[in-house]
Parts: structure tokens; C-alpha cells; sequence
């Protein structure tokens, strides 16, 4: 099965801060890592490729230290790897994104061949949008299922477990398709001292605006439909009483006489 | 922190602290209680690579410079010394291989080890510490086998390992240059594991008696050639012993991280102990002895990537290190004060593990025999 993986490098979000005075993310000495959605999106796609053989192929589109991520994909089971990379894409949004890697992967796949399975994760934790999955299927004209936890193949056609709030259900779909990706049950593996010494010395590619058949206007701020107006920390309240240490009943009698005195009953 | 290291270099160091933090840690404080050997955790840590990290990539192995080795055995020692050691121990039994082996003797080692196995150097006996020369097992040439007869006692790994290095006395007459130095593989018959030793610390690592009776094993297997192995064992532990350092300040280290850590936290007469100049002079003594020993162990293995002698500075480095390392874990048990005493917290436990430090690997007493040797020359 030939499938592709996209994936995003982001900043480690559980170590972000926001700065007081601009309300802007401090991205300065935050680490980078790849998108924790994309891994397990990448681990369900090694565990396919480890039951039914195939290649995959992982492609990221962001600034050159998102070789990195990449690097870090190659380490745990990705076969190829592609950065798409272009000063003109910068300021994207997410159907911006998603049209971009789009005609990237047409590109890639006028060389090679067509992929079978298109993965992402669910949304990239320092977006949140959990668009460009579901864009990229459309993008494609592909059936698309989405919040999948586990996926086993299942002679030409995929078994997809979706997660919803209370219950799952069990999708069947055939190829080609895109599926997004949440946590699923198996944590993504660790690289191997040798994975890890070999992915380091990969060349990876850059694909640029050049390599593709790709209408300029519909990428960039040009491209982009939705824009950020304002990022900030909402203020949390913090009034009201709390009633504790006693037993219900002691709390209810509190509550009606501190309710009463407020001439609220 | 202390080893200057390339992106690629810091990106190994990175992945092995992860995985210790995440994989590891949670499970330390109840393998230390019970004395139970980790084997599932070690099968995690070969799944990694990180039991065959000296073996040169041509026999499977990860072929990881000896600066980034010493790096990572650091860094799992700050999470568990034992486990550290009993990673760094397969090591030590590859050398007297890389040492003297020829590439068949290289070859049947690491095909032994590299799927996930264990490996003991055994040299120790009850009658030969310090004295080391003092050996009394034999190996005695017999057609085109030689058979080994004797115990050796103290041997990290000896009651898990799938293959041993054995030293043995070929002609006793000669005392210290009758000693031979053998591969022994476990599957052969006549060899039993004795007791486990109930260790102070470091109890992650197996400790065990390795009884050989009547052992045969092919003349090939044989390293170097009859009487070259005190040679091979003291090559062997100059190029081991800035490893040894290497995860004695790993314990320093995770002594002085737990230190800083509580000093933050623990108020007394009003503020957290750490702005008392008192507990930071005490802090900053212990991180300036604890980089001091993390240079002499860079130093030692600068200078053998540089192929120079370094005997003197492997001993300077595995003496300093093991002294630091005691006196550092009992400054933070200080810094804890009664918490530090109590076993439900984390420091009372590393000064268990770093005694060891001064002991093994040759006693700190030896190792300030090989440095007075050196400048008494």
C-alpha cells in the first residue's frame, strides 16, 4: 500500500507561553516537535505497513527547520520524506494549506505512483483548526473518514474504528481515501539508536512553488479566505463562594441563609 | 550539559532521556525495593539499541562514539545507576573482543548480544580483587578444546548473560602472565549461575557467582594468545573506567537536580531554603565537584579518541567521579534533611547507588596505585 503521512511541525504547546503585553505565543527557546496527532497517525500507518507491507512517504510543508520533524518521522518507520517550502506560502491558511499540499501531492504523484491512503492527524495543537485533513479530501474528490482510533485493512477496503463522545462506530471505506487520526491505543514507538543515527544522514527534498502546477492566488495571505485577528488569554473569573467542610445538610443551610441575605430568595 | 556535542549527537542523548523518563522511571523505586531483576525493562532498552552501543556497526551495532556513549550512559544514570551499569557492563565484556578478538571472535559476540542479550566480563574471584593476578580459574588446553574449571564471584550481569568473557590462568607457574582471556558462551554445559548478591545499591543490576565445571569451548574462542589476557583486562578497564565515571556523575547530577528541586520548595523562617546562603554554597559545591568529574571523564575519552595513552586519566576520572558521587548524594540527603533520610524519597537511594562507585571497576585504592605508579615512574 503506498501511503502518504502529512505532518506539521509545531511548538511543544504544553511548554508555551503567552507574552502579557503583545498576547502573542513566545516561540523563542520553546522546542519543536512533530505534531502529536500526525504521530499517531504515522504509527497507525507503520502498523499497517508492518501487517500488509507498502511504502510510506511523509510530507510537511513549513520553513527548512521542519527537516527536522521529518528526520524524526523517517526514525520511527517513514520511508520517504518531502518538505514542500516556499516564502510565498507563508501566512496560509488552512485552505491555503490544504490546496498547497494538495498540488503537492499531485506533483509527487505524477513521478511515482498514486497513494492508496492519505493520513493526517487530527488538527495540529498549535491551530486547532482540524480543517486541512478534511480539505485535502475534498481537494481530491476522496471519501473521507475522520477522528479514526484504529484502522485495519480488511481485503481492498479499510475498517476504520471513528471515535464519538459516547460510542464508536466502525467505517468501511475503500482506496483512495484520507482518514484523520486522534490519540489511538498504541503510543507511538521510540526511534532505535540505529533508526535514529541513519534518519540523521538523510537528504531530505524541498519542493517549491517551482515543482508545482500550482495557481499562486490561491496560496499565502492572497489565498487565504480566514485570517487570525486576535489571539489572547481570556480572563477567568474568579468570584463566587465556595461552601466546604461541612455535610450536605450544614452546606444547604449555609447556601439559604447566604442566598437569602443577598435577597436572592 | 558538560559534553560539547554535535546536533546529531544531541539528538541520541535527547531520544535515550526521553525514553528513560517516560519507560523507566515510573518502574525504579519498586525494582530497588523488591531486589527483582527489570527484564522487562532492559527488553525495552535493547529494543532501543542501547545494549549494543559500542558494537561497531559492521557487526549490527550502533557504532556510537565513545563521547555520546559516555553522554547517554550519564543520562540513564540519572534516572537508575543499576540500570546504567548493567547496559555499560555488555560493553565491558565487548572490549577484551574489540580488544584481541578477531573478526570471527567479534562476529560470534555480537550476534550473541545484538538481538537483545546480556554479556559479563569475569574476572573477580573470591581469593582475586584488588589482587587480580591471584586467579585460580583454569583453562587447560585439551585437543582442540580447552576446559575451565572455577568460580568467579561479583560479576555484573553473570546470572543473566548469554555470553561471558572469561579470564582463566593457562600456566600457573607464571602467575599474572599465565592469564588467557576466553569467549564462554552460556549454551555450553558445566555452567552454573551461583548466588545473587543482595546489594546495598545498584539493585537494577544483576550481581552473581558463575560456577564453571569442566566447560569445553573450541580453541578458537580463545582472545589474543595464551597469557596475553592481564594485558587485555587492564587495556580493557582503562578504556571502561571513564564510562564508570560517566554514570557516577549521572548520580551526582540527579542528586543535585533533586537537591535544587526541594530547596526550591521547602519554606522555613518564612522563605523556600534556597535563598539561605548556607544550602547555596552547599548546591554550588556540588555542581562545581560534579562538572569538575564530568571533565576528567570527557578528558579520558578525548584522549582515547585521540589514541593516546590514557591509563592515568581513565583512573583519575573513575577515582574522582566515584568520590564525588558519594559526597554529592550525602550533601543532598542533607539538603532533604529528615525527608532526605526517608526512603520515600528519591535521594536516599542514590547515595546506595553511588557507593559502589568507589569500589568496583577496580577500588578507588587501585586506582590511586595506577595514578602514584604513573607519577612515580
Amino acid at each position: 500500500m503506498n501511503i502518504l503521512v502529512c505532518v506539521k511541525q509545531v511548538p511543544d504547546t504544553t511548554e508555551i507561553k503567552i507574552d502579557p503585553i503583545t498576547n502573542t505565543l513566545i516561540r523563542a527557546g520553546v522546542p519543536s516537535i512533530v505534531n502529536p496527532f500526525d504521530a499517531y497517525a504515522l504509527e497507525l500507518a507503520v502498523r499497517i505497513k508492518e501487517t500488509n507491507g507498502g511504502i510510506i512517504t511523509v510530507l510537511a510543508m513549513g520553513p527548512e527547520q521542519a527537516k527536522s520533524a521529518l528526520k524524526e518521522c523517517l526514525s520511527v518507520g517513514a520511508d520517504k520524506a518531502i518538505l514542500v517550502s516556499d516564502r510565498v506560502f507563508g501566512g496560509s491558511d488552512t485552505l491555503a494549506t490544504s490546496y498547497i499540499l494538495s498540488t503537492t501531492i499531485k506533483a509527487i504523484e505524477s513521478k511515482t505512483e498514486k497513494f492508496d491512503l492519505i493520513l493526517c492527524g487530527k488538527q495540529a495543537i498549535d491551530g486547532d483548526t482540524g480543517q486541512v485533513g478534511p480539505e485535502i479530501a475534498e481537494h481530491f474528490g476522496y471519501a473521507q473518514v475522520t477522528y479514526a482510533e484504529d484502522i485495519t485493512v480488511d481485503g481492498e477496503n479499510l475498517r476504520v474504528k471513528r471515535e464519538n463522545e459516547d460510542h464508536h462506530e466502525i467505517i468501511e471505506t475503500q482506496l483512495p481515501a484520507v482518514i484523520t487520526v486522534i490519540k489511538t491505543a498504541y503510543e507511538p514507538r521510540y526511534a532505535t539508536i540505529k533508526s535514529k543515527m541513519a534518519s540523521n544522514k538523510v537528504q531530505i527534498p524541498t519542493m517549491t512553488s517551482i515543482d508545482l502546477d500550482i495557481d499562486l492566488e490561491r496560496t499565502g495571505l492572497k489565498g487565504s479566505p480566514t485570517k487570525v485577528k486576535k489571539t489572547f488569554v481570556p480572563q477567568i473569573k474568579k468570584s463566587g463562594i465556595i461552601i466546604k467542610g461541612k455535610t450536605s445538610s450544614e452546606s444547604a443551610l449555609e447556601l439559604i441563609s447566604l442566598l437569602s441575605d443577598a435577597s436572592i430568595i | 550539559m558538560g559534553y560539547i556535542l554535535n546536533e546529531e549527537q544531541t539528538n541520541l542523548v535527547d531520544m535515550v532521556k526521553e525514553f528513560m523518563s517516560n519507560e523507566i522511571k515510573p518502574h525504579v523505586a519498586e525494582f530497588d525495593i523488591t531486589g527483582e531483576f527489570p527484564k522487562k525493562l532492559y527488553e525495552k532498552a535493547f529494543e532501543m539499541g542501547l545494549h549494543c552501543l559500542e558494537i561497531p556497526e559492521e557487526f549490527g551495532g550502533g557504532g556510537v562514539d565513545y563521547l555520546t556513549a559516555a553522554a547517554i550512559y550519564e543520562e540513564i544514570a540519572k534516572i537508575d545507576a543499576g540500570f546504567s551499569t548493567g547496559l555499560c557492563a555488555i560493553s565491558l565484556a565487548l572490549k577484551p573482543v574489540l580488544i584481541a578478538g578477531t573478526p570471527e571472535q567479534k562476529k560470534l559476540f555480537s550476534d550473541i548480544v545484538v538481538p537483545g542479550a546480556f554479556g559479563a566480563f569475569c574476572l573477580t574471584e573470591p581469593n582475586a580483587g584488588s589482587d587480580a593476578g591471584s586467579v585460580r580459574t583454569t583453562a587447560v588446553r585439551d585437543g582442540d578444546e580447552y576446559i575451565i574449571n572455577g568460580g568467579k564471584c561479583f560479576i555484573t550481569n553473570g546470572g543473566v548473560s548469554d555470553v561471558y568473557v572469561v579470564f582463566a590462568s593457562t600456566d600457573k607457574s607464571k602467575g599474572v602472565k599465565g592469564l588467557t582471556a576466553f569467549i564462554v558462551e552460556r549454551s555450553r554445559s558445566g555452567i552454573t549461575v551461583g548466588k545473587e548478591e543482595n546489594k546495598m545499591g545498584i539493585r537494577l543490576s544483576n550481581t552473581s557467582e558463575v560456577v564453571f565445571e569442566d566447560v569445553r569451548i573450541p580453541a578458537s574462542n580463545l582472545l589474543g594468545k595464551e597469557g596475553d589476557g592481564f594485558k587485555i583486562a587492564m587495556k580493557t578497564l582503562d578504556l571502561s573506567r571513564p564510562f564508570i565515571g560517566a554514570i557516577a556523575v549521572g548520580v551526582a547530577q540527579r542528586a543535585i537536580d533533586e537537591a535544587v528541586k526541594y530547596s526550591k520548595q521547602r519554606v522555613q523562617f518564612g522563605k523556600p531554603i534556597a535563598k539561605f546562603q548556607a544550602i547555596q554554597f552547599m548546591l554550588a559545591d556540588m555542581d562545581i565537584e560534579t562538572e569538575a568529574a564530568r571533565q576528567t571523564v570527557v578528558y579520558a575519552i578525548q584522549l582515547i579518541l585521540a589514541k593516546k595513552p590514557h591509563s592515568r586519566e581513565a583512573a583519575i576520572a573513575k577515582c574522582f567521579a566515584g568520590d564525588v558521587a558519594v559526597k554529592v548524594a550525602l550533601d543532598a540527603i542533607q539538603v532533604l534533611g529528615g525527608y532526605g533520610y526517608s526512603r520515600d524519597y528519591p535521594v536516599e537511594k542514590l547515595l546506595r547507588d553511588a557507593k559502589i562507585f568507589q569500589i568496583f571497576e577496580g577500588t578507588n585504592q587501585i586506582q590511586r596505585v595506577v595514578v602514584a605508579g604513573h607519577l612515580l615512574k
